[in-house]
């Protein structure tokens, strides 16, 4: 899992996608995921990392986290 | 460095809504290094904005219609020439672009310099004879049908599905999800800018364009590529982001080398979700959008210039990604006695 060349993540949480000309606003935790993916992590060594962070169970966890990798592959911003 | 002293004449002052890119082309002549450009702005309408910009334009001239045909244009333009001694002129508007390229040798023989498409160019690009284009050039292309009446939508079920593109040959684009839509925008098209009136397959996916200069020899002197992000309801672009798309410069660079394009262009294209890319227009000049291209690094209009002098231009390769343009409208004010000098001596 990797972030897409294209793609540019400033420190505030602002999301550039410099093929597409599309932007987003993410909130902290999502800027946080995205870090970990970009520094290499897996999806379970994400989760590991969030679980000893945040009072979340891990169902919850992982349903939200499986969403937002969904969403962050449809928009073309990671890829496997 | 100093700058050489000229004198530019541009039309397309129509900085309204609809906006022609005239504005834009001055400002990027005003910002280049190399000229001290003087502006003569050429306009058909007495309320185009750009003639009562007076930090744009030192003096505005009235020219007649291109419907008034080469001859009358190419009278009026003497006797502006003979006031102003024009170096270069730089046409904007796809309506008046065939007067003007009739008459490039009578323009050169009183010190006009231009740089334009070949007739030829003009001809082969128009969007009635696009799916051609596209096959001569193996470029993706819409289906399309050019439609003399109103009968014609009756037929194109049989070859097309809906929705449909309805466009104008010069100017205007609408889709249509049924013949009887089709037939509204058939008669809103062909009472502005008459027939044919032009079909065309609806490609799903987003319209992006890029901004482009060939120097007529197969080189690409320039090319911006852009998303629009806010379009208005007349499908003009209200703000723009340029973009980092390999494959949208190498589809104008190679249409550039395959037809040695001659001046200035903006191709609009359609890219699909499986980043397939559909050639829709090609624009023969500058788009009212250029300016962003200048702000990103590369300054098409003073290119232009350089090309119609003869210069030669080492090809721009780069410019800033993720630039924006946004724009606004602004209220002039002026003097009843600027509208009047316009109106009654059509000059100001």
């Amino acid at each position: 899992m990797k972030i897409n060349k294209k793609i540019a993540i400033s420190e505030s949480g602002f999301v550039f996608d410099s093929h597409s000309g599309d932007s987003y606003s993410i909130n902290p935790i999502a800027a946080e995921i995205l870090e970990l993916i970009k520094s290499g992590k897996s999806r379970d060594e994400i989760k590991n990392s969030l679980l000893e962070k945040y009072n979340v169970t891990v169902p919850v966890l992982e349903k939200s986290l499986d969403e937002f990798m969904d969403t962050l592959k449809k928009l073309n911003i990671i890829s496997k | 460095m100093k700058k050489r002293k000229i004198t530019v004449a541009v039309t397309g002052l129509n900085n309204i809504d609809s906006p022609g890119p005239g504005v834009p082309v001055i400002r990027g002549i005003l910002d280049s290094k190399n000229f001290d450009a003087k502006i003569i702005g050429l306009a058909y309408e007495n309320l185009e904005p750009g003639i009562y910009m007076k930090n744009l334009t030192k003096k505005s001239y009235q020219i007649p219609y291109p419907s008034a045909g080469s001859d009358a244009l190419m009278k009026r333009i003497e006797y502006i020439n003979k006031k102003e001694k024009i170096d270069v002129l730089i046409p904007n508007f796809d309506a008046e672009l065939y007067t003007f390229m009739k008459s490039v040798d009578k323009l050169k023989a009183i010190g006009i310099h231009t740089f334009l498409p070949t007739l030829e160019q003009f001809e082969e690009r128009h969007k009635s004879v696009l799916p051609d284009f596209g096959k001569k050039y193996k470029l993706n292309v819409p289906r399309g049908k050019t439609l003399f009446a109103e009968v014609d939508i009756n037929s194109l079920a049989k070859d097309f599905k809906y929705p449909l593109l309805i466009k104008g040959k010069f100017y205007d684009a609408y889709i249509a999800h049924s013949p009887e839509q089709a037939k509204i925008y058939f008669h809103r098209i062909s009472s502005k800018w008459g027939l044919p009136v032009i079909v065309q397959e609806y490609i799903k996916g987003t319209e992006v364009n890029v901004v482009a200069i060939g120097d007529g020899g197969g080189n690409t002197i320039g090319a911006v590529p852009m998303r629009k992000q806010y379009i208005t309801d007349k499908g003009k672009a209200w703000a723009g982001i340029t973009l980092d798309d390999e494959n949208m410069l190498k589809l104008t660079r190679t249409l550039i080398k395959k037809t040695n394009w001659r001046g200035g262009m903006e191709l609009e294209l359609i890219r699909t979700e499986k980043n397939k890319y559909y050639l829709i227009e090609i624009n023969p000049r500058l788009p009212a959008w250029v300016y962003l291209a200048v702000g990103a690094g590369q300054n098409l209009p003073e290119v232009l210039v350089k090309l119609a002098l003869g210069k030669k231009v080492k090809p721009l390769k780069k410019y800033t990604v993720g630039k924006l343009f946004i724009r606004y409208s602004y209220d002039l004010i002026c003097d009843i006695e600027d509208f009047e000098k316009l109106s009654v001596y059509a000059e100001l």
